[in-house]
């Protein structure tokens, strides 16, 4: 007898904006003896889309690339993907692409009693002080890294 | 009542949005081309640059202001045109998605419009980075103006409504030029000051059956609009598209034959991609080709050739094969030619797809749909033009410059914007 498997998903579909194409994993419901009908076709449930997993809202959704070593010990490194999501509120200890100095970089955000930092994740690199809430201009909120193991 | 949302210095701020640097420096963005100056960001606004002129004319004056000049990026505003729509409709489904920038929506039954227009444009400016405009009124032309009035007055905060005292809508349109309101063009404007009409006031001051029988029924229209008549509805479902049409100025002119066909091969190439992206299929191939209306006239061509299908096809190398064919029937010799167009007709949606009792001899359709989304595919991933049939040339000197291209930040893996972690 075959083992038979079957992967239940909900069935994938791109973005409903159309930002990004769906990135669908091809789901085989069963493994089949040649010449039989699987007893697990009527149960097929088309393909899992990784997008609806990480993204929940596509129109505020950017993806980013990273491009050094300051957040390493948050699991960030450098070449990995960031999933931002612009419409999550930037709360304190949230990952966030702040600007600085008029560049997108990501940074730990600190805001308790009054005081605002960014923090990196590397011993190496001191936090930032910013002084107001008026200078502290952030882009967006990380919500997934994506690491490539390849 | 109907609001219009509006994206301010649209091209501009899209660039600024990943380029953080350029906040409060002068932004201009150029034409196909970069021939022109097609948007400007406020600051470039300031400095006087003005609209539509040739890049050259202002070289000076771009490098004194130290201006940062893009090329046309449409693909990254495409992807964000359409953000900030699916943005829009979560406010409400009854949506007119005007240009690429501008959207009217019905704002009829709300409470409180003007706190619901502030609600949106903070929303999309969070969601999107992009900075909007909202200006209501009872007709899509008084919102039109609630716009422009809530983008020249930083006081308003972005959001504008034409209130309901009359007295108070009169003072603003008697502030206003008649050739500001929407649909009244220059030329109208300068015919109606003719007759002494100056202002949006004047405009809707005059009486309407005059108006229509000296000047258009659309002219009267516009007239009821201004005194609060809603006479144009919202159009929510974009018309059927009845052509495809790709055509461009060559970079510089052409005369040989070759470089004309490997432009014409690549502007079907192009079409037959936007065909099998909306899954149509044409039936229907026509190409122009002509050199310059302001060559003296001896030099003076333009010509077109059509060529019918026997059966619908969304096939790149049968649609290239076509427009070559076109081509060859319209193309003379030693004719300086400027431009060159590809034009697909009698589209049909692919899922409703009749076959044909004469099917076209050597094509194996399921084989060329393998193929075809095979090519789309690889291009999807890898950028445009990974893959690409031989005959669209390899110099390609026709090809539009746009040597200050800022990266497809939103559309393409190898463009992602860089930050420093």
């Amino acid at each position: 007898m075959p083992s038979d498997v079957v992967i239940r998903g909900r069935a994938g579909g791109g973005a409903a904006d159309g930002t990004h194409a769906p990135s669908a994993l091809p789901l085989f419901a069963a493994t089949v003896q040649a010449g039989f009908p699987s007893p697990a076709d009527d149960y097929l449930e088309g393909a899992i889309d990784l997008n609806e997993h990480l993204i929940r809202r596509p129109a505020a959704t950017f993806f980013l690339r990273v491009l050094g070593d300051s957040m390493t010990a948050a699991g960030i490194h450098s070449g990995d993907l960031l999933i931002v999501d612009r419409s999550v509120h930037p709360g304190d200890g949230k990952i966030v692409i702040a600007v600085i100095d008029g560049e997108l970089a990501v940074k730990r955000l600190y805001r308790r009693r009054g005081r605002i930092r960014l923090l990196a994740e590397n011993p190496r690199y001191p936090p930032i002080d910013i002084n107001d809430e008026q200078n502290l201009h952030i882009w967006g909120v990380v919500v997934h890294a994506i690491h490539s193991f390849t | 009542m109907f609001a219009l949302v509006d994206v301010n210095n649209f091209y501009a701020s899209c660039e600024r949005l990943f380029e953080p640097r350029l906040e409060g420096r002068p932004v201009v963005v150029l034409s196909n081309n970069d021939g022109c100056i097609i948007a400007r960001s406020q600051e470039a606004k300031d400095l006087g640059i003005p609209m539509g002129i040739a890049m050259h004319k202002v070289k000076g004056a771009l490098k004194r202001g130290q201006v940062h000049v893009y090329s046309s990026n449409y693909a990254l505003y495409g992807d964000m045109s359409g953000r900030v729509i699916s943005v829009l409709r979560r406010f409400t489904p009854y949506l007119e998605v005007y240009s690429i920038d501008e959207s009217f929506l019905d704002f009829g039954g709300f409470a409180d419009p003007a706190a619901y227009g502030h609600e949106i444009k903070d929303t999309v400016y969070r969601w999107t980075g992009l900075p909007v405009s909202v200006g209501i009124g009872v007709t899509k032309t008084l919102a039109k103006i609630a716009n422009r009035i809530a983008k020249k007055d930083p006081a308003l905060n972005g959001v504008f409504l034409i209130p309901d005292d009359s007295r108070h809508v009169d003072t603003l349109l008697g502030a206003l030029p008649a050739g500001a309101v929407w649909g009244i063009g220059r030329r109208l404007a300068a015919r109606l000051k003719k007759i002494g009409i100056a202002t949006a006031l004047d405009l809707k001051n005059a009486g309407p059956t005059f108006i229509r029988a000296r000047f258009s029924v659309v002219v009267e229209r516009t007239v009821l609009e201004l005194r609060g008549t809603p006479c144009l509805a919202l159009e929510m479902t974009a018309p059927a598209q009845k052509g495809i049409i790709v055509s461009r100025g060559f970079a510089r002119r052409l005369t040989d034959y070759c470089g004309i066909e490997a432009a014409v091969a690549t502007y079907a190439s192009r079409a037959a991609e936007k065909l099998r992206r909306q899954n149509l299929a044409t039936n229907k191939l026509t190409v122009t080709l002509r050199t310059s209306p302001f060559d003296p006239p001896h030099r003076r061509y333009a010509s077109a050739a059509g060529f019918v299908f026997p059966e619908v096809t969304s096939d790149t190398p049968e649609i290239i094969g076509a427009a070559c064919r076109c081509l060859k029937g319209i193309f003379r010799p030693g004719l300086p030619y400027q431009k060159a167009g590809v034009f697909l007709d009698g589209l049909e949606d692919t899922a409703a797809r009749q076959q044909s009792l004469f099917p076209a001899a050597g094509i194996d359709r399921d084989k060329s749909r393998a193929l075809m989304k095979a090519v789309d595919r690889i291009n999807a991933d890898w950028g445009r033009d990974t893959v690409r049939f031989a005959v669209t040339g390899t110099q390609r000197p026709w090809a539009m410059k746009q040597s200050r291209k800022s990266p497809c930040y939103t559309t393409r893996w190898a463009d992602l914007k860089l930050v420093g972690g």
